[in-house]
């Protein structure tokens, strides 16, 4: 078993106003699909959300921008870290990430060992 | 009370309280010792008695008698003399005159303190269960063997390694250091459970004593809930679980012993006074925001002490089982959660769940995907179940499965 890192990305749209009970299905999707890891034993960490307010971006040159853009209006919102027997038994569980039905995307990303350091 | 019910209820009563101040008063080096003393102390009682007629305070009498046991028993021992010399603490004077505090704040301070010695990290937990209900609530060797399905010889191998480990480990009778005591308190949690379950799932006829082991675990948790040192949380948490569980234990096997499924219990059999029980812990349990995996486990049961089925139910009741494998995972709790999906989302979406955990082989895991596949495909239902037949350890379960069995054969051929 390898470890991965499903890092989910977002980006901002401002016209999207979810109801109560749409924040409610948002909320039980993503336990179900959490319950669904853990419950075949393949949650290694339950990662975290990633602030967006406060967020900063440091590059060499003592440059500091705001916010967490990688490229325009794409930031990362959240991770979680997976066992599984391959990368692609573990993009299969990232097609279930309920980040997918609202825009987002979900980069599979293997981590890497000390016993593995082909990255 | 028949005279002939006195001594073996003194003895369920008053052996284990007896050896553990015993012992928590000469080390456990001397855990036999103390076993010894006391066997000895109710045999004499059984004589003494049977000549001269019970005494006013048959307790009381115990007492004295097993206290001038040990005092004889450290005067005639030379080795332990030496041993109690070499130590500062105890003057070779004073062994002689050694006080065995008996009050019941001693006899409360000894138990705690012999549970944190019998659930050492040291010790695997299988056998951490049977010194408890050997040490800490006084079964015989007869009763656990009888409750665990296994023979007297296996039950006393395993607790004579396990003191051998108490000894060589030179584990304390104390409690742990205030900044370990919570890790601590963990593993004897673990062993209170799995004791209580010992009991509620245990596949053993003799009902009467299955409930005597689920009452014991409940009884040594409740002693942890109300000392200071050990008041936490958790521990209010896992006992609001057990009484949560225990409420149903009268309603889930019949007088025969056979099993109820839940759905088929009679609710007015449950038990009301252990369920608002359940319902005062786990408010003491919510007091500080702390989450463990008993708080968890004790709302689902809570939900369960409701047995109309309402969507709301099955949808909180996932929900928990998601967090409870989030914290902790488990084979049981993962199919447990396949079920509850399966009430909240229908039984097709439910079978992809199930067949995604990969528990081939699992008596639990073919049941619940018989269940599944009943009125979706039956000729995979008939398979499942006659997987799980082949699994199956105990009379009670092998009858419900054969029932459903039939019931789905029947309408095959209809």
């Amino acid at each position: 078993m390898k470890e991965y890192v499903l890092i989910f990305r977002m980006s901002n749209n401002a016209d999207f106003r979810p109801t109560p009970a749409q924040m409610q299905e948002v909320m039980t999707s993503w336990t179900n699909w959490m319950g669904s890891i853990a419950a075949r034993d393949k949650l290694v960490n339950s990662g975290n959300r990633l602030g967006i307010k406060e967020a900063k971006t440091v590059m060499s040159g003592n440059v500091v921008t705001d916010g967490p853009y990688t490229e325009v209006k794409e930031f990362i919102n959240g991770y979680i870290t997976i066992r599984s027997n391959s990368i692609e038994e573990a993009v299969e569980i990232a097609k279930g990430c309920p980040m997918l039905n609202g825009g987002g995307k979900v980069e599979v990303r293997g981590v890497v060992t000390p016993e593995d350091f082909s990255g | 009370m028949e005279k002939q019910q006195l001594i073996p209820e003194l003895y369920r009563k008053e052996y284990s309280k007896m050896v553990t101040v015993l012992c928590s008063r000469l080390g456990i080096t001397f855990i036999e010792a103390a076993e010894d003393i006391v066997s000895d102390t109710f045999l004499t009682a059984a004589e003494t008695w049977g000549m001269k007629g019970v005494p006013e305070n048959p307790a009381a009498w115990l007492y004295t008698v097993a206290k001038n046991k040990a005092i004889n028993y450290l005067k005639h021992n030379r080795v332990i003399e030496k041993q109690l010399k070499s130590d500062p603490s105890h003057s070779s004077d004073q062994s002689f005159e050694m006080e065995i505090d008996l009050s019941p704040q001693n006899i409360t301070d000894s138990q705690l303190q012999m549970m944190f010695a019998i659930c050492h990290p040291l010790i695997p937990p299988e056998a951490q269960v049977s010194l408890a209900l050997r040490i800490l609530c006084g079964f015989t060797i007869d009763e656990i063997a009888s409750a665990l399905l296994t023979n007297k010889g296996t039950i006393n191998k395993r607790l004579f390694r396990a003191k051998e480990k108490l000894r060589t480990g030179n584990v304390k009778i104390s409690f742990p250091e205030s900044t370990a005591i919570d890790a601590r308190l963990q593993t004897v949690l673990i062993t209170l459970y799995l004791l209580f379950n010992e009991g509620y799932y245990s596949a053993s006829p003799d009902k009467v004593l299955r409930k005597d082991f689920c009452l014991e675990a409940m009884r040594l948790a409740l002693l942890l809930a109300e000392h200071p040192q050990t008041r936490k949380p958790g521990v209010h948490a896992l006992l609001s679980l057990m009484c949560f569980q225990a409420s149903r234990f009268d309603a889930r096997i019949t007088q025969s012993g056979d099993l109820v499924l839940y759905e088929k219990q009679d609710s007015s059999l449950w038990d009301t006074d252990l369920i608002n029980r359940g319902n005062y812990f786990f408010v003491k349990a919510s007091a500080t925001g702390e989450i463990s995996r008993y708080h968890v486990e004790a709302a689902i049961a809570w939900w369960h002490t409701h047995q109309a089925d309402t969507r709301e139910k099955w949808e909180n009741i996932l929900r928990l089982y998601n967090q409870l494998l989030i914290i902790e995972y488990s084979p049981m709790a993962a199919l447990n959660r396949a079920y509850a999906f399966s009430r909240v989302y229908g039984k097709e979406k439910a079978i992809v769940e199930a067949e995604s955990l990969q528990l081939s082989g699992n008596l639990f895991y073919h049941s619940l995907l018989g269940e599944l596949f009943t009125d979706i495909d039956d000729a995979m239902a008939i398979w499942h179940l006659e997987q799980a037949l082949t699994l199956v350890g105990t009379q009670p379960e092998r009858a419900v499965l054969t029932a459903r069995l039939s019931t789905l054969m029947d309408a095959m051929n209809r």
